[in-house]
C-alpha cells in the first residue's frame, strides 16, 4: 500500500508507540472503575465481616453497640419493597401497555407524556422526598410517617424504570403475532392478555426487580420523608412507623464512635447481598426465558 | 411497525368484516390504563406544586434578592440569614471535583469498550461497571468517610484534610457517576457505523487516529449528553455530600474544609422534624426549587445536544 494521496499517512512506528501508549491509558481507565469497586468492597467486608451473625440480623437497634442489630430495619425495608412492587407493578405495566398499544404518537399528548416520563427519571431522588412530605405525609393524603407513604414514595420515583423497561418488553413482540391473534378475531385486549404480555412477561420481571433494587438502596427521599431513624419494633402494618437498612446504616454512620461505624458496614453487607441476589435473579430471569422471534 | 399498530387500531366500528360492537371492557380496559399513565403526569404537577407553593410562601418573606446574591446561608440560627449562594458554591465544586475524576475515566473506558476491547472482555467488564452504578450511594458516602478521607487522603497523600471535606465526597462522586458516563458514551460510539472507521483504515490511519480523529467526534452530541446528564446526577446526588463533605454552608475555595451543599442541606434539615408552616420548613422548599430547576436545566441541555447536534446516517 503505498502513501500516495493517502488523507491520514500510514501507522509509523511513531504511529504504533503512540496507539499503544493510549491504548495503556484507557484500559487504565477502565480498570479505576473496577479497581475503586474492588477496593469498596473489601474495606466493607474488613469492617463489617466480624459484626455480621444471626444475632446481628434477628435483634433491634440499641445504644449499646454490642447489642444492637438490624431486625426492624430489614423488615421495614421488606414492608417497603412490598408497598413499592404493588404500587410500580400494575401501574408501570399499564402504563406501558397503553403508550405501545394504544396511544397515537401522533398526538401531542401522548408525546407529552413520553417526554415527561423521561424528564420524571432524571429528578433527584431528594425531591421525590419532598414531593413525598408535602402531599403524602402532610397536606392532603396526610397519611404521617408511615410504611405506606415511604412505600409509594420509593414507586414513584422509580416507576420511569419500570415503564421504561416494560415498554422495550412490549416492543420486542413482533407485530406479526398481534397480527394473528386479531384476524383469529380476538379483540385488541383478548390479543395484549393472551399474546402479547405472556411473551413480555420476563422483560417486564426483568425491569420491576432492577427497579426495586434501584428503591432498595434509596435514603435521601426517606430521611426527607421522615421516616424514624431509631425504630426498636417491626412494622405491623401500613399506618405503622418504619425504618430501613439504609436509613439505619445512615443513622450509625453519623454517630462518632468508631464501634457504631463498624455496625454500618456490617449493615451495608446485608445490603449488598441483598441487591447482589436481586440482580441475580433478573440476569437470570433474563438469560432463562430470553425469547428470539 | 407504526403502519402495521394503525392498521391494527383501525376497525373500531367500521370494519370491513363487519359485526364489531363496541365492548365494554375493551373500553373499561382502555380507561384504566389512561387512567395509570396519568399517575405520571400528577406526579409531574405534583413535584410542581409542592415546591413552588411553599416556595412563594418563602419568597412572601424573604426577599428573592437576597436569598439569590446572599453570601450568608444560616436561617435556622437566632440571627437568620437567607443567602443561598454558600449552597449552591458547595453543590457546584463537588460537581466539578466529581467531573474531574469521572469525565476523562469515563471517556476512556469508553473508548476502550467501544473501540479497542474484543467482544469477550466487553462482556465482563460491562456488568462490573453496571454494578458500580448499582451500589447504593450511602455506602460511597461510608467509604469516602471512613476509608477514602483518613487511609488515601490523609495517610497516603499525606494531604492535610479535615474528617468532613469535599474533595473526599467529590473524588467518590466522581466515581458514582462513572458508570453512567460511560456507558452512554459507549452506546454514542458504538452506534457510528462501521463504513466510517473502514473508511479511515483503508486511508492507513492508526487505531487511536481513528478512535480519537474519527469516532469521537462522530459520537460528540452522544458524548456531550452523557457528560451532562452525570453533571445532573452529580447535582442531585444527596448520601456521599451529606455523609462526607460536613452539613457546613461554605463560601470557601478550599477542598480541604466541610461544604454543605443544596441537597445536604434538605436532608439535613428535613431530619430535624421542622414544623409545617414555619419559615425553617419553607426554606426546604425554596432549595428544592433552585435544585430542581438546575437538574431540569441540565437535562433539557442534554437533550437538545442529543436532536440538534445528532449526526444521522443512511
Amino acid at each position: 500500500m503505498s502513501a500516495h494521496g493517502a488523507v491520514i499517512p500510514p501507522a509509523s512506528g511513531r504511529e504504533r508507540l503512540k496507539d499503544r501508549g493510549f491504548r495503556g491509558l484507557i484500559v487504565f481507565c477502565t480498570l479505576a472503575g473496577m479497581g475503586m469497586l474492588a477496593l469498596l468492597l473489601w474495606d466493607v467486608a474488613a469492617d463489617g465481616g466480624d459484626r455480621l451473625s444471626w444475632d446481628f440480623v434477628t435483634t433491634f437497634p440499641s445504644a449499646f453497640p454490642d447489642k444492637a442489630g438490624i431486625e426492624s430495619a430489614l423488615m421495614g425495608t421488606i414492608w417497603l419493597m412490598a408497598v413499592c412492587a404493588a404500587f410500580i407493578i400494575p401501574v408501570g405495566v399499564a402504563t406501558a401497555i397503553y403508550l405501545e398499544e394504544y396511544a397515537d404518537r401522533n398526538r401531542w399528548w401522548n408525546r407529552f407524556v413520553e417526554v415527561n416520563i423521561q424528564n420524571l427519571a432524571a429528578v433527584p431522588s431528594i425531591i421525590y422526598g419532598i414531593l413525598g412530605l408535602a402531599f403524602l405525609v402532610r397536606g392532603p393524603l396526610d397519611l404521617g410517617r408511615v410504611v405506606l407513604a415511604g412505600g409509594l414514595t420509593l414507586g414513584l420515583l422509580v416507576l420511569p424504570v419500570v415503564i421504561i423497561a416494560a415498554r422495550e418488553a412490549i416492543r420486542a413482540v413482533p407485530p406479526s403475532i398481534r397480527e394473528g391473534s386479531m384476524a383469529l378475531g380476538a379483540t385488541q385486549w383478548q390479543t395484549i392478555r393472551k399474546q402479547v404480555l405472556p411473551a413480555a412477561i420476563p422483560g417486564i420481571a426483568t425491569g420491576v426487580i432492577l427497579a426495586l433494587s434501584r428503591a432498595i438502596g434509596e435514603t435521601a427521599p426517606l430521611i426527607v420523608v421522615g421516616a424514624a431513624s431509631f425504630v426498636a419494633f417491626n412494622p405491623s402494618g401500613l399506618d405503622d412507623a418504619f425504618t430501613a437498612l439504609p436509613l439505619q446504616i445512615f443513622e450509625w454512620i453519623s454517630r462518632p464512635q468508631p464501634e457504631f461505624q463498624l455496625l454500618a458496614a456490617a449493615g451495608i453487607l446485608i445490603l449488598l447481598a441483598l441487591l447482589m441476589s436481586m440482580n441475580a435473579v433478573a440476569i437470570w430471569l433474563r438469560n432463562r426465558y430470553e425469547q428470539k422471534w | 411497525m407504526d403502519a402495521s399498530q394503525s392498521a391494527l387500531r383501525a376497525p373500531s366500528g367500521t370494519s370491513v368484516l363487519g359485526g364489531a360492537r363496541r365492548r365494554p371492557t375493551e373500553d373499561a380496559v382502555k380507561a384504566f390504563l389512561i387512567f395509570c399513565t396519568l399517575i405520571s403526569v400528577v406526579t409531574t404537577v405534583g413535584i410542581l406544586i409542592a415546591l413552588l407553593e411553599e416556595t412563594i410562601g418563602f419568597f412572601g418573606e424573604i426577599g428573592i434578592g437576597e436569598f439569590f446574591t446572599g453570601n450568608d446561608w444560616s436561617p435556622l440560627f437566632a440571627d437568620p440569614s437567607y443567602g443561598v449562594l454558600p449552597l449552591v458554591w458547595g453543590t457546584i465544586q463537588i460537581t466539578l471535583i466529581s467531573l474531574v475524576v469521572a469525565m476523562p475515566l469515563g471517556l476512556g473506558a469508553a473508548v476502550y469498550l467501544s473501540e479497542y476491547a474484543r467482544p469477550r472482555v466487553r462482556k465482563t467488564v460491562k456488568p462490573v461497571l453496571e454494578l458500580l452504578a448499582g451500589i447504593p450511594t450511602i455506602v460511597f458516602g461510608y467509604f469516602a468517610l471512613t476509608y477514602f478521607t483518613p487511609v488515601i487522603l490523609n495517610d497516603l497523600l499525606g494531604l492535610e484534610v479535615q474528617v468532613f471535606n469535599s474533595l473526599s465526597a467529590g473524588v467518590i462522586m466522581g466515581f458514582m457517576v462513572l458508570p453512567t458516563i460511560a456507558s452512554l458514551a459507549e452506546d454514542a460510539m458504538t452506534a457510528v457505523p462501521q463504513s466510517l472507521r473502514e473508511g479511515a483504515f483503508g486511508l492507513g490511519a492508526s487505531k487511536l487516529q481513528v478512535s480519537v480523529r474519527v469516532v469521537f467526534p462522530a459520537a460528540l452530541s452522544g458524548i456531550v449528553a452523557a457528560v451532562v446528564l452525570g453533571v445532573s446526577r452529580a447535582i442531585g446526588e444527596t448520601m456521599i455530600v451529606l455523609v462526607a463533605a460536613g452539613q457546613l454552608p461554605n463560601n470557601a475555595l478550599s477542598t480541604e474544609e466541610p461544604h454543605a451543599t443544596m441537597t445536604a442541606f434538605i436532608a439535613g434539615t428535613a431530619k430535624g422534624d421542622v414544623p409545617t408552616g414555619s419559615i425553617g420548613y419553607e426554606t426546604i422548599f425554596a432549595v428544592g426549587t433552585t435544585l430542581f430547576f438546575m437538574t431540569l436545566l441540565m437535562n433539557a441541555i442534554a437533550i437538545r445536544f442529543v436532536r440538534r447536534y445528532r449526526q444521522v446516517y443512511e
